[in-house]
């Protein structure tokens, strides 16, 4: 029955993610607004892969998608102008960099952790703001473009056609989202669930609690990475608040608005707020007010999210 | 070659001193009680043993090996499990994933990111064999937290026993028990003493249960040593039964 009702999920989620570029336009919508769902929903997933499967709040997930994001950008304007090796130098550095902060500070826990995420967080941001001549500063990396992908026999125009793009996009997220299922089913990540629900016996049955932390902080991390690169191909362009800590709060409030103990919850959580944020901010500025309201609500009335209404609903 | 040797330990808490220059031996096969009334030090004493934290003077040693420095994993690793007075377990899981997790880790597969359909089956086998020794076959899907206390105990034990274990360390098993509860957690610690051969260290307040199981008893008070010795000797010991027995009887 609960195998049955998975295999459901996952089919109506697949069908809907497969065809949302042919009915976007119908409901109001765009093509780049349903890639920008997708690559959130990837950010929002991979930093639930720390929170609401190891149990772990990390507050400064920004830095590892804006180093992706940087991490493209700069590669096709100084190094070489391919997306595929875009993605590779993005996800390298930001994976890179998740694993050196994630060293210094797995051993802290809570809030404590929560902090300091944010300050190293905010460290990146202030390097990309102040340093001009290499990041461009406050107005970003420009002057550059996503460029179409060669395959040999083939060429796709990703840069031209919005659809390839989102379809591209696509292929990464289920390939990413493929990876982390497969973990969070494998002995790996059954001592993250183990971490999360009770550290202290995880501890005493033989796991070494901070190097499983660290390994789900840099998996985390790098996903996150991933889809920063995304993010920065999508728009073409990149600016110092793809890595500011407002934006780590958007992936909390993704997270936790879905449902942050099931696998789908943070994409739907991503939906909902990018598609209210494109609505709400057309009519006014303070969107974020309506969004704010929103996440309230959920969280004091619903806390498993979104998805767990609707898995409530289905139940019973 | 005596399984575990403990040597003059101590631990201060700034200035309480709640273990004082305490030596224990545990030989291979033993089950070994240690008794004393509220405050003797018991936990404390456990806690230095596990890894939970360290000594602040004196040695541990384990099989061969100075363990006194080691964290906690690395003393599971090395053959040494522990179970604690409020029971640890993953409430939110079924007993069968509960039981899941160390059968993983003690075959070493904790950082496997896949496994293999035979290896899976491997896993599955000792599972089964695990909720049969500790009879919550019939409960294996429910939810741990959704267990009577007893059988939630019995779970606890039973994680520490699929990390095949040389030592096991039980604080207090019994302890919050009703008379069936109690009874069947002594049975099944007797089993796995003598069927399992499995050497234990046990903490316990019931004195009907440290009788019937204990080979040998240390009695803490005050943070060192009053009496050790067969149950007979403890029962018979003067001084015990002025500080514990007759105290708290």
């Amino acid at each position: 029955m609960i195998a049955r009702d998975k295999l459901a999920w996952n089919a109506v989620i697949w069908i809907v993610l497969l065809t949302m570029p042919y009915w976007m336009n119908a409901i109001g919508g765009y093509t780049e607004l349903a890639s920008r769902v997708v690559i959130l929903g990837l950010a929002a997933m991979a930093l639930n892969f720390l929170l609401g499967f190891t149990g772990v709040l990390s507050f400064g997930h920004a830095a590892y998608f804006g180093l992706g994001a940087y991490g493209a950008a700069m590669a096709i304007k100084f190094m070489l102008p391919s997306t595929p090796f875009a993605i590779l130098v993005g996800v390298v550095v930001g994976t890179l960099a998740a694993a050196a902060v994630g060293a210094l500070i797995v051993k802290l826990r809570g809030v404590y952790f929560a902090m300091v995420t944010i300050a190293f967080g905010q460290v990146f941001y202030f390097i990309a703001f102040r340093w001009n001549s290499v990041t461009g500063g406050d107005d970003g990396v420009t002057g550059w473009h996503r460029e179409p992908l060669h395959l040999g026999f083939a060429t796709i125009d990703i840069l031209g056609n919005d659809k390839a793009f989102y379809y591209l996009v696509l292929l990464l997220f289920a390939a990413a989202a493929a990876v982390m299922a497969m973990l969070l089913r494998s002995p790996l990540g059954r001592t993250l669930i183990a971490i999360r629900e009770n550290e202290r016996r995880a501890r005493f049955l033989g796991i070494p609690v901070e190097q499983h932390i660290w390994i789900s902080f840099v998996i985390s991390g790098g996903f996150a990475a991933l889809a920063g690169t995304l993010y920065a191909l999508l728009s073409n362009f990149t600016d110092p608040r793809s890595l500011h800590w407002t934006l780590s709060g958007n992936f909390v409030i993704m997270a936790v608005l879905g449902g942050m103990r099931s696998f789908w919850g943070p994409l739907i959580g991503a939906a909902i707020f990018v598609v209210l944020q494109d609505y709400v901010s057309s009519q006014t500025e303070n969107w974020m007010s309506f969004i704010g309201l929103f996440f309230v609500l959920v969280v004091t009335f619903f806390p498993r999210g979104v998805l767990g209404i609707i898995k409530r609903r289905v139940a019973t | 070659m005596s399984l575990l040797r403990v040597q003059n330990v101590s631990r201060h808490f700034g200035s309480l001193v709640a273990v004082d220059q305490v030596s224990m031996t545990v030989e291979p096969g033993q089950l070994r009680a240690i008794i004393g009334p509220n405050g003797a030090g018991k936990t404390t004493f456990f806690n230095m043993i596990s890894g939970f934290f360290p000594p602040t003077s004196g040695t541990i040693v384990f099989g061969e090996k100075d363990i006194t420095a080691w964290p906690a994993h690395k003393r599971v690793a090395a053959g040494m499990a522990r179970t604690f007075q409020v029971t640890e377990i993953f409430p939110e899981l079924s007993v069968r994933e509960n039981l899941r997790i160390p059968v993983e880790v003690a075959a070493g597969m904790r950082l496997r990111p896949w496994l293999s359909r035979a290896a899976d089956a491997k896993i599955r086998e000792r599972l089964d064999e695990l909720l049969k020794m500790g009879s919550l076959v019939e409960k294996a899907n429910r939810l741990v937290g959704e267990l009577s206390h007893g059988d939630q105990r019995a779970t606890e034990i039973m994680m520490s026993l699929a990390l095949r274990p040389r030592l096991l360390l039980l604080d207090e098993p019994t302890a919050g028990m009703g008379d069936q509860e109690t009874y069947d957690v002594t049975r099944l610690i007797r089993r796995l003493h003598r069927e399992e051969k499995l050497t234990i260290v046990l903490i316990e307040h019931d004195m009907r249960v440290v009788f019937h199981l204990a080979d040998r008893i240390m009695v803490l008070a005050e943070g060192a040593v009053l009496a050790e010795g067969t149950a007979d000797e403890i029962a018979k010991d003067e001084r015990v039964q002025a500080a514990y027995l007759g105290k708290t009887e």
